[in-house]
C-alpha cells in the first residue's frame, strides 16, 4: 500500500542509520530560532526530545497536562534501562540486543529501526550519566548491570528500583535548564485537544488550560506527540490515573494511521486486585524475577486451603510447590519474556491453583526465600564468617534484597500490609505497556506531514511483546539520538515559512470541534458518571481482549462496546462547567476516545488469525499451548486509517516485514 | 489485618478558585474498605457526590503508587497523613477506626497558592530546578563513556538517596516557616556527590538558595519536621551539606 513508506534506507543493517544521518538535511543554527517546535508530554521522549531541541536553538513550546514534566508517567518505571555496552563481558554486543529485541517481539517489528535502537542504547546510558543520573554501582565505582527477561546477558542498567524516576529527571533537568534559558515555553495543566492541519501539514494543536478552561491556538512548524500509551482503556492498568490515548487518538482521526493497536503487554508480576474501588494496578518489577521465583501450590487442595486462610505459603514443603516458569522454560527460568510468564500464570490460576482471595483467585507466589538464602551465605562469606547460622545468613540476605530492591518491598507492604521479607509476595498479570500505535516511518514521522510520534505513543520498535528494560531505551533513543536528526531533515524545508498564523480558517474549525465536544458533554445530562463507563469498558476489554482472545469472544466485545458508546453518549453525567478546573469533563474526553480505541483493538485482534507475542489467539496455540505465528499471512504491520466515527468502517493497511538479516524462527525460550 | 468496612466522617477543604474564599465541608462516607487506599476513598466519595449531582472535590494526583509526587494531601494535620514514608496515595484506610473523623487540607504556604479545593501550584519548586537543578552538558552525538569516572559506591549511595526526592512538597507543608530547604537540598546534594556535578557546584548552590527565597519560601530554623514527613525519608544531612556548599560558594565565588 503507498499510504505506508516505511522510508527504510537501503545498505548492510549495520550502516543504514549512520549513513542515513550522513544524508539527512540540516538546519543552519542561525535559522534554527525561526522555526517553531510543539512538544504534547514530557515523559523520556518528550523531555530529551524538547530538551535536545531547544539547545539545538529551536523555538520549543512543550506541554503536559500534569502540574509539572517532572510527573510523566516515565517516572514510575522501576526495573531498568538496556544497553548493548558488554562491560560484563558476557556476550553481549549490539547485534545481541537487536537479535534478543526482534526475537522478543516474535518477528513482528522493523528490523532497522530495532537495530537503530541498539546502535544508540550505549550512548543514552553515557548521556544520562554526563547528566548525573545516579545509577548503581559497583565497589570499583564502575556501573552495575542485572539481567532482565527474555535474554541471557546482563546488560540492564539500573538505580535501585526507580530507574524510570533517576532518568526522567535526568531529562527533566536537561529541560529545566531550556525552560531558564527561555529557548523552551512550558505549559503545565494543559491537555492538547486537537492538531491543526494546514495544506495537509501538522501546524499546531489546541490546547485547554485546565486551570482557567481557556481553550489556546498554538502554532508550529512540526508537531511532536509523545503521550504515552493507552493501557488505561482497560481501566485498570499499571498506568497512571492520567495517561490517555487522546493526543494519539485525535491525529488517528486527522490522518495518522494506528497501528497494531491489538499488540497490548500485560505484565506478569503486578499486584493482585484488592476490591471493587481499585482504582490502578501496581507494578512490582521485572527485575524482582532476578531474584524471585514463581510458584504455586502443586496440589490444587493446598491451593484452596490458602485462599480460605487456613495455610500459610511457607508451610507447603519445597517438593510439594509448582515452579512453573522453571519447569516449562529451563533454559529462562523466571525470566522468560513477559507474555510468556503471563500466559502461564493464567494457565496455572484457570486449572485452580490460584492463591489470592479475591473475585477470580487470580495470584501466584513470587518467593525470595531462596534468594535470601543464597545471597545471605555469599554476604556472610565476604564478611568473613563461613559458617553463618541460619540466623546470620537470613539476616545477612535480607540486607542483600533491600539494597538492591528496597523501595520495591515497601511499596509491596504499604499496600498489601504483609511482609514480603518474611512471606513470599503474591501477583497477578495486569495491562503495563502498549507495543501498538500510532505509524510511523523510519523518521518517527507519522502519515502526517510534520507529526512525529516519540516513545511509547507510537508503535514501532517492540513488535508483538516488549522486553522488559527497553521501553526506557525507547522513549531516550527517540527523543536524544532520533528526533533532533529526522525532524531538523523536516525544517529544512520551513526556513523561509516564518511564523505560522492562528488566524487561520483551520484553527477556527479545530476550536469550533473542541468547544463543540467539551458543550455537548457538560449539557447531556445523563445520570451515569464517567467512571461508571470507563470500568464496564475495562471489563469488556480485559475479558474478551486480554490474555486469551478468541473469535467469539473478540466479535461479541466489538458489539458490547458500541452498544457501550452509544450509552455513554447518551447518557454520560459531567458535572461542573468549562471555564474553570473541571476534572471530570478532562475524563469524559479521554474516555471518550478510549471507547473508540477499545473497538479498534477488538476489529485489529480479530483480523489477526495468528498468536504472536502478547495477541494470543486461543484458536492458534500448538500442543504445548505456546503461541502459533503464521508468518505466511500475517508477517506485516497492521495499520488502521480512520474513516469516521463508526469504527467499524477502518480501513486497514498493511506494511510487509522484511528480515534480511535476522533469520526468523519459532520463538523458543525452552 | 483482616479487611472490613469501616464508615467515616471528612472534613475537607473546599474552595471554588484562587480568588474564592474557601472553608471546610463536612461529609459522610459509610462502606470503606480498610484494603482501600486514601484517594480510593476520596474517588468512592466522588462518586457518591456526582450521584447526587453535587460537585466532586478536585485533588492532584497521578501514578497512585508514590512516585510522582502529585498527591499533596494533609491529613488529620500532618502531610500525607498519619503513616511514615508514604505519600497520600500509598496511605491506606486501615490506617483508620470505623467512626473516625478525618481531616483533608491542602499544602499550606505562600508559595504554593490554592488552585481549587485541594490542589494548590507547586510551579515554584519548577523555577528552582530551572535555576539550577541540572548539569549543563547538552546532548552529545559522541558521547564520553560511562565508565569512563569511577565513583564511590558510598558517594553514588549517598547521591541516590538525595536523587530520590518526588518533589511533592511534603517538606514546605510541614514546616512552620514553609521552608523549601530540604527540597533544594536533596537536588544540590545530589549533584555535589557526583563528579558530574562538581563543575557547576557553586553556581547551583548560589542559584538554586536565591530563587528559592525569591519564591517566598521560608528559613530553615532545623526543626526537622520536614525529614519526619517526607515520604522518601531524604535525611537532615542533606541541608547540612547544603548550607557548607552555600558557605563554600559564597565565600569563594568571584561574582
Amino acid at each position: 500500500m503507498s499510504i505506508l513508506d516505511s522510508k527504510i534506507p537501503e545498505g548492510h543493517i549495520s550502516k543504514k542509520w549512520t549513513d542515513y544521518k550522513d544524508h539527512l538535511k540540516l538546519v543552519a543554527p542561525n535559522n534554527r530560532p525561526k522555526i517553531d517546535v510543539i512538544i504534547v508530554g514530557t515523559g523520556l521522549a518528550g523531555s530529551s526530545a524538547a530538551a535536545s531541541l531547544g539547545e539545538m536553538g529551536y523555538n520549543v513550546k512543550a506541554f503536559c497536562f500534569q502540574d509539572s514534566p517532572r510527573r510523566a508517567h516515565s517516572i514510575a518505571a522501576q526495573g531498568g534501562i538496556n544497553a548493548a555496552k558488554n562491560y560484563q563481558n558476557d556476550g553481549d554486543s549490539i547485534f545481541r540486543l537487536f537479535y534478543d529485541t526482534i526475537k522478543g517481539g516474535d518477528y513482528r517489528s522493523r528490523e532497522a529501526n530495532v537495530h537503530r535502537l541498539a546502535e544508540v542504547s550505549g550512548n543514552i546510558i553515557d548521556q544520562c550519566v554526563a547528566q548525573g543520573v545516579p545509577f548503581a554501582r559497583e565497589y570499583g565505582g564502575l556501573l552495575d548491570n542485572r539481567s532482565f527477561g527474555g535474554t541471557q546477558v546482563q546488560r540492564t542498567f539500573y538505580a535501585a528500583g526507580q530507574t524510570g524516576q533517576q532518568l526522567l529527571l535526568g531529562a527533566y533537568s536537561a529541560l529545566s535548564r531550556q525552560i531558564g534559558l527561555g529557548r523552551v515555553k512550558m505549559y503545565n495543566r494543559h491537555e492538547m485537544l486537537d492538531i491543526v492541519k494546514v495544506d495537509g501539514k501538522a501546524r499546531g494543536i489546541i490546547a485547554r488550560n485546565l486551570v482557567t478552561g481557556e481553550i489556546e491556538r498554538h502554532s508550529a512548524h512540526a508537531v511532536i506527540i509523545a503521550s504515552g500509551g493507552y493501557g488505561n482503556v482497560y481501566f485498570l492498568s499499571t498506568n497512571a490515573m492520567g495517561s490517555n490515548v487522546s493526543a494519539a487518538w485525535k491525529i488517528h482521526k486527522q490522518g495518522a494511521l494506528f497501528a497494531n493497536p491489538c499488540f497490548v503487554q500485560i505484565h506478569p508480576t503486578c499486584i493482585p486486585v484488592h476490591g471493587t474501588n481499585q482504582a490502578k494496578l501496581t507494578l512490582m518489577s521485572e527485575s524482582l524475577r532476578n531474584s524471585g521465583r514463581i510458584w504455586v501450590p502443586a496440589i490444587k487442595e493446598d491451593a484452596e486451603a490458602i485462599r480460605a486462610g487456613k495455610l500459610k505459603p511457607t508451610a507447603i514443603a519445597e517438593e510439594n510447590r509448582d515452579y512453573f516458569l522453571e519447569r516449562r522454560y529451563p533454559a529462562f527460568g523466571n525470566l522468560v519474556p513477559r507474555d510468556v510468564a503471563s500466559r502461564a500464570a493464567k494457565e496455572r490460576c484457570d486449572e485452580g491453583h490460584g492463591i489470592e482471595a479475591n473475585d477470580t483467585n487470580e495470584g501466584v507466589y513470587l518467593d525470595f526465600s531462596s534468594e535470601i538464602l543464597s545471597k545471605g551465605k555469599q554476604a556472610a562469606f565476604a564478611a568473613g564468617n563461613h559458617n553463618p547460622s541460619e540466623e546470620e545468613t537470613i539476616a545477612a540476605g535480607k540486607k542483600w534484597v533491600e539494597s538492591k530492591y528496597g523501595n520495591l518491598f515497601q511499596m509491596y507492604e504499604k499496600i498489601t500490609d504483609e511482609n514480603p521479607y518474611e512471606t513470599p509476595m503474591k501477583i497477578y498479570p495486569a495491562v503495563h505497556y502498549t507495543m501498538g500505535g500510532v505509524w510511523v516511518d523510519y523518521n518517527l514521522q507519522s502519515t502526517i506531514p510534520g507529526c512525529f510520534v516519540a516513545g511509547e505513543a507510537n508503535f514501532s520498535d517492540h513488535g508483538a511483546n516488549r522486553l522488559g528494560a527497553s521501553a526506557l531505551m525507547q522513549g531516550l533513543a527517540d527523543g536524544y539520538f532520533v528526533l533532533p536528526y529526522t525532524v531538523s531533515d523536516y525544517l529544512a524545508n520551513e526556513i523561509r515559512t516564518g511564523a505560522i498564523s492562528t488566524e487561520t480558517a483551520e484553527f477556527e474549525e479545530a476550536v469550533q470541534r473542541v468547544n463543540d465536544q467539551i458543550n455537548k458533554f457538560l449539557n447531556n445530562n445523563g445520570t451515569k458518571s464517567v467512571d461508571h463507563f470507563h470500568k464496564r469498558l475495562g471489563l469488556i476489554m480485559w475479558n474478551k481482549v486480554g490474555m486469551g482472545r478468541s473469535e467469539q469472544g473478540l466479535k461479541e466485545a466489538i458489539a458490547e462496546i458500541a452498544e457501550l458508546k452509544a450509552e455513554f453518549h447518551q447518557n454520560v453525567y459531567v458535572p461542573g462547567t468549562a471555564n474553570e478546573m473541571n476534572p471530570q469533563l478532562e475524563k469524559a474526553m479521554r474516555v471518550a476516545d478510549f471507547i473508540d480505541l477499545g473497538q479498534l483493538m477488538a476489529i485489529d485482534a480479530l483480523e489477526r488469525n495468528e498468536s504472536c507475542g502478547g495477541h494470543f489467539r486461543e484458536e492458534y496455540q500448538d500442543a504445548e499451548g505456546e503461541t502459533l505465528r503464521d508468518d505466511e499471512n500475517f508477517k506485516f504491520v497492521g495499520a488502521w486509517e480512520y474513516k469516521g466515527d463508526d469504527i467499524n468502517n477502518e480501513v486497514l493497511h498493511k506494511e510487509a516485514l522484511n528480515y534480511e538479516f535476522i533469520k526468523i524462527a519459532a520463538r523458543n525460550y525452552k | 489485618m483482616a479487611t472490613k468496612n469501616i464508615n467515616i466522617n471528612l472534613k475537607i477543604w473546599r474552595q471554588k478558585n484562587a480568588n474564592a474564599k474557601g472553608n471546610m465541608e463536612t461529609y459522610k462516607l459509610d462502606n470503606v474498605s480498610t484494603d482501600s487506599s486514601f484517594l480510593e476513598m476520596l474517588d468512592q466519595l466522588n462518586e457518591q457526590l456526582i450521584n447526587e449531582r453535587q460537585e466532586p472535590i478536585a485533588f492532584d494526583h497521578d501514578c497512585r503508587e508514590g512516585i510522582c509526587g502529585m498527591c499533596s494531601l494533609f491529613i488529620n494535620g500532618e502531610a500525607h497523613g498519619p503513616d511514615r514514608a508514604v505519600t497520600t496515595c500509598q496511605l491506606h484506610m486501615r490506617k483508620f477506626k470505623d467512626g473516625e473523623t478525618i481531616y483533608v487540607e491542602p499544602w499550606r504556604a505562600k508559595a504554593f497558592p490554592i488552585i481549587k479545593d485541594l490542589v494548590v501550584d507547586r510551579s515554584a519548586f519548577d523555577r528552582i530546578q530551572q535555576a539550577g537543578g541540572f548539569v549543563s552538558v547538552n546532548t552529545s552525538g559522541k558521547t564520553m563513556d560511562a565508565n569512563a569516572i569511577p565513583i564511590p559506591k558510598h558517594d553514588a549511595d549517598k547521591a541516590f538517596e538525595a536523587a530520590v526526592c518526588i518533589g511533592c512538597g511534603a517538606c514546605v507543608a510541614s514546616c512552620v516557616n514553609a521552608s523549601a530547604m530540604l527540597f533544594v537540598s536533596a537536588k544540590v546534594s545530589q549533584l555535589a556527590l557526583l563528579p558530574q556535578g562538581k563543575v557547576e557546584a557553586k553556581e547551583r548552590v548560589l542559584n538554586m538558595v536565591r530563587t528559592m527565597d525569591e519564591e517566598g519560601f521560608g528559613n530553615c530554623t532545623n526543626t526537622g519536621a520536614c525529614a519526619v514527613e517526607c515520604p522518601k525519608e531524604i535525611s537532615l544531612d542533606n541541608i547540612a551539606r547544603m548550607n557548607r556548599e552555600y558557605l563554600k560558594a559564597a565565600i569563594t565565588s568571584e561574582a
